[in-house]
């Protein structure tokens, strides 16, 4: 039983990865076409560097991420902070509005807030160009804010208010008290909640497509409509390089984490 | 005082989650209710929805029959992983965020250079000596595509609560006389509940409503509500009909996690009463 679990798993895997494995072994082809590998070559590479266009939409990516989850981030935290503090009733009715956009499909955001802006921008702007680069920036900050609240709001309910009165006992002034506390303990859920709203951000495809306009564009969307046309295999070298990236980081991150477990235990063994 | 501090920081929180999440789906609902070409109230664009109950239908078809697919492979990679050390369960667990992370739509169109008719698999086949079969453009392709895209979303909730099943009612389990199908049946299929429907949840709703994969793997008899939805706002221009679509998607969608949580709600009762 336990060798048919091992085995189904490795099989789970290669299925996972096979596909990634075919786009980054096509970023090293000489040939143009995915299905066959004509022998070895870097050019892709170089010619991903000279393309100044392709770069400049992973710019557009990772300034509407940047600039998506930073936003989210703090307005999310200070949200938190409020709901927390809210007459259970009312709190309801926020988590309630947090959680629309979670279970939502992301077709029905991204049209209904495209319809908004088309809709606010004709009738009382009288613009026709409504999808701007604001509008898809007020679209990711939307879909951003819940994933920091569901992070922030368990990090708050375990913060022991105690602490805080202690705090300010000792002499702290209630803001002193907030940025040395409250803030300090739930430091780990606006992380994890800004890491998850900056990845959904780099990574969202379908609210950005219906959501942006002609003059700004992130790199999922062009993707997309690459793809109706033949794809240059330069887009397998940013694949390629984009899989490193973040292969790099996640064992960053890994690596951090296991060695603060281990001081945790063992600082805690040493007070037992 | 403290209570209007608290008003006063998530007032403006609550202020853009209506006006950009509760309003746009006020606006989907007066343009599915309007006509495009005079803009004056109309039934018109429910009415045409009955030419797209097959298509609802074959999109819940096959985002349940992937949903189901992905627990049968989940499940064990889940309970796998569950069940190894601190490092190889990390370093598993990365292992299958690290695909939700990668362009979507690059790996979707890596199936394509798989499954064509003169695509890997194929010439594999062939070089091998077999005959060439056809898999892209029927409805297996695209059933696979939902599996392979949203696996990871199954494999993480079980995980989550897999790995939280306390050893010692295994062992109990064990010493009362139970083999080791019993013991699955019994207290490790019934305890992971809660993971099952979520993860169902997670791969059900963005299958439903995906459009990409349909149009790269499936044909033209695989066209999902997505697709429809797309072709109506991008292509087709009638954005009425459009958001009538997209309304009667949401209901689907929320009715099914109504369902859903009804079911993860009761297991629960069941189980603190047990």
């Amino acid at each position: 039983m336990k060798k048919v679990n091992r085995v189904l798993t490795i099989l789970v895997f290669i299925f996972l990865y096979i596909p990634m494995v075919v786009l980054i072994v096509s970023s090293f082809n000489t040939g143009k076409d995915i299905t066959q590998f004509d022998g070895f070559t870097l050019r892709q590479y170089v010619r991903l560097f000279q393309d100044r266009s392709l770069l400049k939409l992973l710019g557009n990516s990772l300034l509407i991420s940047v600039l998506a989850s930073f936003v989210a981030t703090a307005f999310g935290t200070v949200a938190a902070l409020g709901i927390h503090g809210l007459n259970p009733r009312l709190r309801k009715v926020a988590m309630t509005l947090t959680n629309i956009p979670m279970t939502n499909p992301d077709i029905v955001t991204g049209v209904s807030l495209s319809l908004l802006f088309v809709f606010v921008g004709t009738r009382f702007f009288g613009q026709r160009n409504c999808l701007t680069f604001w509008t898809l920036l007020i679209a990711h900050i939307t879909f951003n804010l819940p994933y920091v609240i569901l992070n922030v709001m368990p990090k708050l309910s375990q913060t022991d208010a105690s602490l805080t009165d202690a705090a300010m006992d000792l002499g702290c002034t209630p803001i002193q008290a907030f940025f040395k506390v409250t803030l300090h303990e739930i430091m780990p859920g606006i992380v994890s909640g800004a890491i998850m709203a900056f990845t959904m951000s780099l990574d969202d495809f379908v609210i950005s497509y219906f959501v942006s306009g002609l003059d700004f564009v992130t790199l999922p969307v062009e993707i997309y409509s690459y793809t109706k046309k033949p794809l240059q295999p330069k887009i397998y070298a940013m694949f390629t390089l984009l899989f490193l990236l973040i292969l790099v980081l996640m064992v960053a991150m890994n690596l951090i984490q296991m060695y603060g477990d281990k001081k945790k235990t063992a600082s805690r063994g040493a007070g037992i | 005082m403290k209570r209007n501090k608290s008003v006063l920081l998530s007032t403006p929180y609550l202020i853009w989650m209506v006006v950009f999440t509760l309003i746009p789906l006020g606006v989907v609902c007066y343009y599915a209710f309007t006509d495009p070409a005079s803009g004056e109230f109309t039934f018109k664009n429910l009415k045409e929805l009955n030419l797209y109950w097959g298509v609802l239908g074959q999109s819940v078809l096959y985002s349940i029959v992937s949903a189901f697919f992905c627990l049968l492979l989940g499940y064990p990679v889940a309970y796998f992983i569950a069940h190894r050390g601190p490092t190889a369960q990390r370093f598993l667990y990365m292992l299958v965020m690290l695909p939700m992370c990668m362009s979507f739509l690059l790996r979707t169109l890596a199936w394509v250079g798989l499954l064509q008719d003169t695509g890997i698999i194929n010439n594999i086949l062939a070089a091998l000596g077999f005959s060439r079969i056809r898999m892209i453009r029927t409805p297996g392709a695209v059933i696979l595509g939902m599996v392979y895209n949203y696996l990871p979303y199954m494999i993480l909730p079980l995980y989550a609560v897999i790995v939280k099943i306390d050893r010692r009612l295994i062992e109990a389990a064990e010493d009362l006389g139970c083999n080791g199908v019993q013991v699955f049946a019994r207290v490790i299929l019934p305890l992971s509940v809660p993971g099952i429907l979520s993860g169902m949840t997670m791969v059900f709703v963005p299958a439903v409503s995906t459009f990409y994969i349909s149009q790269k793997l499936g044909g033209t008899d695989t066209v999902l509500i997505g697709d429809v939805i797309e072709r109506q706002f991008k292509q087709g221009n009638n954005p009425n009909l459009g958001a009538a679509l997209s309304l009667v998607l949401m209901i689907l969608v929320f009715v099914c996690t109504g369902i859903m949580n009804r079911f993860g709600g009761g297991d629960e009762e069941g189980s603190v009463v047990v």
